[in-house]
């Protein structure tokens, strides 16, 4: 979230698309009714299904699943025809005034660079024209053919609202009535969150579905503000917490990137990330990026990094691709992956088509499961009738299970989505000899350590040199852990404006990353936590609820990243001068008698850094603005472009009914043996989307007795206009099938399914919650993820979840 | 005497006894049987954060047991935080369950071991456990390391074995893990925010 749960109270319209938050956040939702209640905001729901959100709320409009970057792009097209946008806050904070390169263009749904064969593209021409001074050419008239507005608003005229309802199967008048509603809130005293989640995210465009949400969010001004932003709601308890701290493929702690194998030069590596501001007197916070990455390998490898090595650079792996959980389990199914650790995470039930996963597993040396619970992947080898069919004397993999504590038996901290992150503590032991994760992991790194110390091995310089300065080595302490994490000084770090002045002593922990340092004197773990845990104490156990502006900002409840700030961007809050847009729900404005930021939150910006000085609000940018246009970012283009999903119930995408390269999204990858398992419309022909239910929690509550009782069996939500057609009555069993596989479950037939027109036919959409397997509590059900394809988002590739293809028959009712 | 539900409850759960409950028009028998006393007032109050969304609810878990050497407490009941700024003492359906998660029946209790080929667990003591997997992992990294790529370029990865890591484990979890797994060469590595 760039803003915070607590802040939706502050909103005046919220828009509810991706997600469900009713079901899926109920206590978060929670701020959605106070808002309603005491601002008088009113609440859209846009979603397939007509869930609990939209029972609550003042318009729904169906949308058929996949169909997002097409609803929300017609809905671009609408703001800026009816010049509904939010004149000075797009002119000066965002890049619409920049000139794009000449080469750069778009034709049939490809933009240019685009090589077939490799399914990417070459994003040389994806940039902006530069000056002589290196900077960008800007045009304020907004004129110039060339500048983003121009090829913005001409990219979105292909939108029309016929269009959308084309693609989206949304009435044209529902979209028109939602266009209206948003677009109020363009004045700059208004403002719209919006909510998403996995709706959003579990798409093959589902970055860019995204986006197209943040670029509607900065044409009405509503990003920085209070009551505004783009919120995420994320699916787990310490999912943002465990992607802060870096813990992909690709990434270090605070979103710093590991090094390619082309990487082999370490000053080019910090100098390509840590770009130089692209306009005159822009800030570029990431040009600091050597400090951050300095101070994570001092935390890491102590004294072993020196400037001498550059500071273990070598030490890092170099990346070839990133090994996403999807290009694991295919390297795994060839063979090339032996040993895998699941530490709290049951891929089996979790990761999209269970009969690749089950059978790359079944090709693995040795698996280890770290859990509280028995998950359905430590018994992938057990055969459990039609929910498992396997044989185990057949699969030869060598598995571990080992028990490990749940929350309420540790000590420790999560961040929510609001980027709190907040402390909890242990309130009994463990049943049996579960240990505590950190007592499991320190039990195989100190045993390999030791091995590697007798034995020798293939580069142990790492693992031998790795910190590990615990009181109890076998068992890391939370609190020291925390305190690596947020950071300390090495040596004495000294103010640079007057270098006789100790701000922090060697040994203390610091306030924040503003004192990290790139020569080795400065230790952190994780730049955006640094300060969680200062000399004041652990800021992630403060409870002071206090909320002394009255809108919601309890700046002493816990310790929120970065720098206990609670809106992110929110210098963009005020006006060019430093003066809020809305004054009753002020963050931060211009103070001129102390020549300081200041008010309701920590300023998001050079905190005395006079108006008049011309430094943009989005200061991690080295444009110091907002993007619209992405540059070379995105794998599929600069622009959100509509793209049908990989199995899509028409023929063609609208947009480009003569371009097959351009159906589903050009970029996506999809591995050679998966192309077959990718069905037509013609043998499955209704779109399937999946979902939480709001008893259930993932794969988890099955083992809970109440969850269990209140949600006990599986089954799928069908509309009535498909069940009369295929004679399904409600409590009928039916299977559901798709090329990957088929699960058996209970009809229930509902209203809240319609029959959508789309391209001209009549599409139907089935229902598929998520919560059953082959352990628990509740009855057992088939895995869901038996259906789905095992394709991702070009970006982050995520699986596509919610928009796929299957087939619905009756089964004879059992006696 | 005039009594709300309210002095009610007050006067049962401090089970100040006999005169009170006269004065509620129960006469004391011969036989004083004791008020059965609220079970929280005992209780030890312990705060955490509720493991399922991110919320990030507040939630309060009492247990019994003093804390005695051998006296395992047992957390019987946990509700919503009053004092937390988000969720004000609510719960959602599966946080109202959350002591049956931490009791559920297929908690793990031992370390196991499935060998190739086994139709069974088989149980494994601790170290045993970190052993075999320690010897596994070596094995296979001394196997498969790569110091440098085919190009001679410096890459020093371990591929052959993957990690995945949790999404409800905290963060001093998260950086110790994420730690280890680097210090090791694993660029297979992912978290439930990938999926």
């Amino acid at each position: 979230m760039t803003n915070h749960w607590v802040d939706i109270k502050n909103t005046d319209l919220v828009l509810i698309m991706g997600g469900n938050a009713a079901e899926a956040h109920p206590c978060g939702f929670k701020w959605v009714t106070e808002a309603k209640a005491h601002r008088k905001a009113r609440l859209i729901v846009v979603d397939p299904r007509f869930t609990r959100s939209a029972a609550v709320s003042d318009y729904y409009a169906p949308i058929r699943a996949g169909s997002d970057i097409a609803f929300l792009g017609g809905l671009i097209n609408y703001l800026l025809t009816e010049d509904k946008i939010q004149h000075q806050y797009v002119r000066d904070y965002t890049d619409m005034s920049y000139l794009v390169k000449d080469e750069f263009g778009f034709e049939d749904g490809i933009f240019s660079g685009y090589d077939p064969e490799k399914r990417k593209y070459d994003k040389s021409t994806w940039g902006y024209q530069t000056g002589p001074d290196g900077f960008v050419l800007a045009d304020p008239t907004l004129q110039n053919p060339r500048c983003v507005y121009q090829l913005m608003k001409a990219h979105y005229s292909r939108y029309t609202p016929e269009m959308v309802e084309r693609i989206c199967g949304t009435p044209k008048d529902a979209f028109l009535k939602v266009c209206g509603m948003i677009a109020e809130t363009s004045a700059p005293d208004r403002t719209m969150t919006i909510m998403y989640a996995l709706g959003w995210t579990q798409h093959s465009q589902g970055s860019q579905m995204i986006r197209t949400g943040a670029m509607v969010q900065l044409l009405l001004g509503n990003i920085g503000v209070a009551g505004g932003g783009m919120n995420a709601l994320r699916g787990h308890s310490n999912i943002q917490g465990l992607t802060d701290l870096g813990l992909l493929s690709n990434l270090l702690p605070g979103y710093m990137t590991l090094p390619g194998e082309a990487e082999q030069d370490f000053p080019a590596y910090l100098a390509k990330r840590s770009p130089k501001p692209l306009r005159p007197g822009q800030l570029s916070y990431w040009q600091n990026y050597p400090k951050f990455f300095v101070s994570t390998m001092k935390a890491w490898y102590g004294d072993a990094a020196t400037a001498e090595n550059n500071w273990c650079y070598d030490w890092l792996p170099k990346l070839d691709k990133t090994h996403d959980i999807l290009q694991v389990f295919e390297d795994m199914s060839n063979g090339k992956v032996h040993g895998y650790i699941c530490q709290g995470f049951n891929p089996l039930a979790s990761a999209p088509c269970k009969v690749k996963v089950s059978g790359s597993l079944s090709k693995l040396k040795y698996l280890v499961i770290i859990d509280p619970l028995a998950t359905e992947t430590s018994e992938f080898w057990q055969d459990h009738g039609e929910y498992n069919d396997v044989d185990p004397t057949k699969i030869q993999t060598e598995v571990f299970r080992l028990p490990s504590t749940c929350f309420a038996e540790e000590d420790g901290s999560l961040v929510n989505s609001g980027r709190w992150l907040q402390w909890h503590w242990k309130g009994a032991e463990p049943p049996g000899e579960a240990l505590n994760d950190q007592e499991i992991v320190a039990g195989i790194f100190l045993k390999l350590k030791a091995l590697y110390k007798k034995d020798g091995g293939a580069f142990p310089d790492p693992i031998l040199n790795l910190t590990w300065k615990h009181r109890q080595p076998a068992n890391p302490s939370p609190e020291e852990l925390a305190k690596e994490f947020s950071g300390r000084a090495i040596k004495d770090v000294l103010d640079p404006k007057d270098p006789t002045k100790v701000l922090v002593k060697a040994g203390e922990q610091l306030n924040g990353f503003a004192e990290l340092r790139d020569d080795g004197s400065t230790a952190c773990g994780c730049w955006i936590f640094a300060g969680a845990w200062s000399e004041k104490g652990n800021l992630m156990a403060r409870r002071d609820n206090a909320d002394p502006y009255g809108i919601g900002q309890t700046l002493n409840w816990s310790f929120a990243w970065p720098a206990n700030r609670r809106v992110l961007y929110n210098r963009a809050s005020c006006d060019t001068e430093g003066k809020p847009y809305d004054p009753n729900r002020k963050l931060v404005g211009w103070d001129a008698s102390s020549g300081k930021w200041g008010g309701s939150d920590i300023p998001d910006f050079k905190v005395d850094s006079s108006p008049s000085d011309g430094m943009g609000p989005f200061i991690m940018n080295p444009e110091g603005v907002a993007r619209f246009f992405a540059r070379d970012m995105m794998a599929e283009g600069p622009f959100p472009e509509h793209y049908e999903p990989l199995e899509s119930p028409i023929a063609t995408n609208p947009l480009h009914p003569d371009n097959p390269k351009a159906r589903f999204n050009p970029a996506a990858r999809v591995f050679k043996g998966d192309w077959a398992s990718m069905g037509e419309a013609d043998q499955y022909p209704y779109v399937a989307t999946t979902y939480r239910l709001t008893e259930h929690f993932h794969y988890w509550t099955k083992h809970v007795r109440l969850s269990a009782i209140v949600q006990p069996e599986q089954f799928v939500e069908i509309g009535e206009e498909l069940a009369a057609a295929k004679g399904i009555k409600a409590g009928d069993p039916v299977r559901v099938r798709s090329k990957r596989g088929f699960i058996v479950a209970v009809a229930v037939v509902t209203k809240r399914l319609k029959t959508l027109e789309v391209d001209g036919k009549p599409v139907h959409t089935v229902g598929i919650p998520i919560h059953w397997g082959f352990k628990g509590v509740a009855r057992n059900g088939f895995i869901t993820n038996t259906l789905t394809p095992f394709v991702g988002d070009a970006n982050t590739q995520t699986p596509e979840f919610k928009a796929f293809l299957v087939d619905v028959e009756k089964l004879p009712v059992k006696v | 005497m005039q009594a709300s539900r309210r002095t009610f409850l007050k006067v049962c759960a401090t089970g100040v006894g006999s005169s009170s409950l006269t004065l509620l028009g129960f006469a004391p028998g011969a036989a004083l049987a004791e008020v059965r006393s609220f079970k929280l007032a005992r209780a030890t109050e312990t705060r955490n954060t509720c493991p399922y969304c991110s919320v990030g609810c507040g939630v309060l878990m009492y247990s019994l047991g003093a804390g005695a050497k051998n006296v395992h407490g047992r957390i019987f009941h946990i509700e919503g935080d009053p004092d937390h700024p988000v969720n004000r003492g609510t719960l959602c359906p599966k946080g109202a369950g959350l002591v049956d998660f931490i009791h559920s029946e297929n908690r793990l209790t031992q370390p196991e071991y499935r060998a190739p080929g086994s139709r069974e667990w088989q149980p494994i003591s601790w170290d045993d456990a970190f052993t075999r997997i320690a010897k596994l992992m070596k094995e296979d990294r001394d196997a498969n390391f790569e110091t440098t790529d085919k190009d001679g370029r410096t890459v020093n990865r371990w591929n052959s074995t993957g990690f995945l890591a949790a999404s409800a484990s905290s963060n001093e979890t998260g950086y110790l893990t994420h730690k280890v797994v680097r210090s090791l060469g694993m660029l297979a590595f992912d978290n439930q925010a990938r999926v």
